[in-house]
């Protein structure tokens, strides 16, 4: 294998070109992307980089790193279509870059649900840098901020509107905050911190169109018919992952780019990962990230295969983060199929929930509990009966545990 | 103000810090080899391990709440001088600033 060809430069497409190299690859590694300038970390585009607007420190890298580890950067360059009999893939301006083996990593983009009146000037998403720096600039000159979508972007986004002194309201079309991700329990405790911010949580409340007078939007018409005045407006429903190029090339998608466990798509010449892909759970179920820890994991996972030949299946322990204020959410695990939920101690009486299924613990949600949330990274699949034997307190498990290892 | 990068195998890079920097953000920026900073400094990750130079322990201080919890899981031993440089935040009596680097961070 002399030339691998990476589509897309987030952090997963960065990830598997450094990985690549670091396990030994000496042949050409090419990364293409549409995005101009150096791969970035996305998570701070919506906490510290929206309060501080430091760009250069959201580089992964600094330009000498691709220099030096021979990684060829295409920037601003938008893969077209691929070859899959050649082993090519085009760009939209007309170049070939021939592949022995091709890496899917076109992440995803944000949904927009179809509400009415989006084109109009104040309405913004926030996906990427140039997104993040529009809507800073714009934050500075607004008074009242409408997030619509209670999930993490525009949570994340509320809490530091709320702290610059904008008045944020939140419509969240679902009865909860986060739904998708979160046991009701730590959906609740998150609508108490944010209305203790400041910020009104509309719960069950859909957009029904947005209003504009003079092309600036004025507010939003909500599903009980009642219009919120406001100045800038924030679509934050969501995003769905980028599999066009895939299903124009007849690569099997479903929830995304469909791999099988070591990452390889329906052609064994072709791996996908990270937001873009969907992958089977050590269970075989299938599941799609969002996350720096997939795309990352993912990435390391498919270099190690390529370049060393190892054939185990991608097994990682999820984990996700997010800073609303100044509450950190820590997640480890996948709750999303728990059938209990118990409240464990936790430092400071932060919270922190155990998610279990069939007695075993599949995910905790933890508070500014760091300790909690790496011991619980470790003990995921513990029977219950087990946690249940020390309190449920996490780092006294992990610490019998490694006490009396098991049989 | 100036920071001093020692690698494992004793490769000594000296580079320039801005104030308010963290020694996590300054290596990343200076393409430092031996500090990954997987999560960006968010405290999810133990991949900014340093060890704090014996001379400059005292001046950088202890380590924040939660930071001996991560430090558990770092890759290489650690030390009572063992930080997570994304912890530590450049200010001028850090000037000069001298940190060990271990051997792996994964």
């Amino acid at each position: 294998m002399s030339r691998i060809v990476i589509v897309g430069t987030g952090q997963g497409g960065f990830q598997a070109a450094a990985s690549l190299r670091q396990e030994g690859f000496e042949g050409e590694i090419i990364l293409i992307g549409d995005e101009p300038g150096l791969p970035y970390q996305r998570p701070p585009l919506s906490k510290a980089y929206m309060a501080d607007g430091m760009a250069d420190r959201l580089l992964l890298k600094p330009a000498a790193f691709y220099e030096r580890a021979s990684i060829t950067l295409r920037e601003r360059t938008r893969a077209a279509a691929i070859d899959r009999d050649r082993r090519v893939v085009t760009t939209v301006d007309g170049a070939e870059y021939p592949y022995d083996h091709l890496i899917l990593a076109t992440g995803a983009s944000t949904f927009r649900p179809p509400i009415p009146g989006q084109e109009a000037d104040g309405v913004e998403e926030l996906r990427t840098l140039e997104d993040a720096a529009r809507l800073r600039q714009r934050l500075a000159d607004t008074r009242q901020a409408i997030v619509i979508g209670g999930g993490f972007i525009g949570l994340e986004f509320a809490a530091v509107a709320r702290a610059a002194g904008v008045a944020v309201t939140v419509l969240e079309a679902a009865p909860r905050l986060m739904g998708r991700a979160l046991s009701p329990e730590m959906s609740a405790w998150f609508l108490e911190a944010h209305r203790a911010m400041g910020t009104d949580v509309r719960l069950g409340a859909g957009a029904r169109r947005i209003e504009s007078a003079d092309g600036k939007v004025t507010g939003v018409d909500t599903s009980d018919q009642k219009v919120i005045p406001g100045d800038l407006v924030l679509i934050a429903t969501g995003v769905r992952p980028n599999v066009g190029l895939a299903e124009a090339a007849g690569l099997t998608v479903g929830n995304g780019i469909v791999v099988d466990g070591t990452l390889l798509t329906s052609d064994p010449a072709i791996s996908a990962l990270g937001d873009c892909c969907s992958f089977p759970l050590p269970d075989g179920s299938p599941v799609r990230l969002e996350s720096v820890q997939a795309a990352v994991d993912h990435a390391r996972h498919i270099a190690r295969r390529l370049v060393k030949g190892t054939t185990d299946s991608y097994a990682a322990v999820p984990w996700f983060w997010s800073d609303q204020g100044k509450h950190k959410l820590q997640i480890a695990g996948l709750g999303t199929t728990a059938d209990e939920v118990v409240r464990a101690p936790g430092p400071d009486d932060q919270p922190v929930f155990l998610l279990f299924r069939d007695n075993r613990l599949v995910a905790v949600e933890t508070v500014n509990a760091a300790g909690e949330h790496m011991a619980a990274r470790r003990l995921i699949g513990t029977p219950k009966a087990v946690l249940e034997a020390a309190g449920f307190g996490l780092k006294q498990a992990l610490n019998a545990a490694k006490a009396a290892p098991p049989a | 103000m100036k920071i001093t990068y020692i690698t494992a195998d004793g490769t000594e890079t000296v580079v320039e810090a801005r104030e308010g920097d963290s020694v996590m953000q300054v290596a990343i920026a200076n393409d430092i080899d031996g500090i990954i900073g997987e999560c960006g400094g968010s405290m999810m990750c133990a991949t900014c391990h340093c060890y704090v130079d014996d001379a400059w322990a005292e001046k950088t201080g202890p380590q924040n709440d939660g930071e001996s919890d991560l430090l558990d899981c770092a890759a290489s031993e650690t030390k009572p001088t063992s930080r997570l440089s994304c912890q530590i935040k450049m200010r001028p009596e850090l000037d000069g600033l001298v940190v060990h680097l271990p051997e792996t961070q994964l």
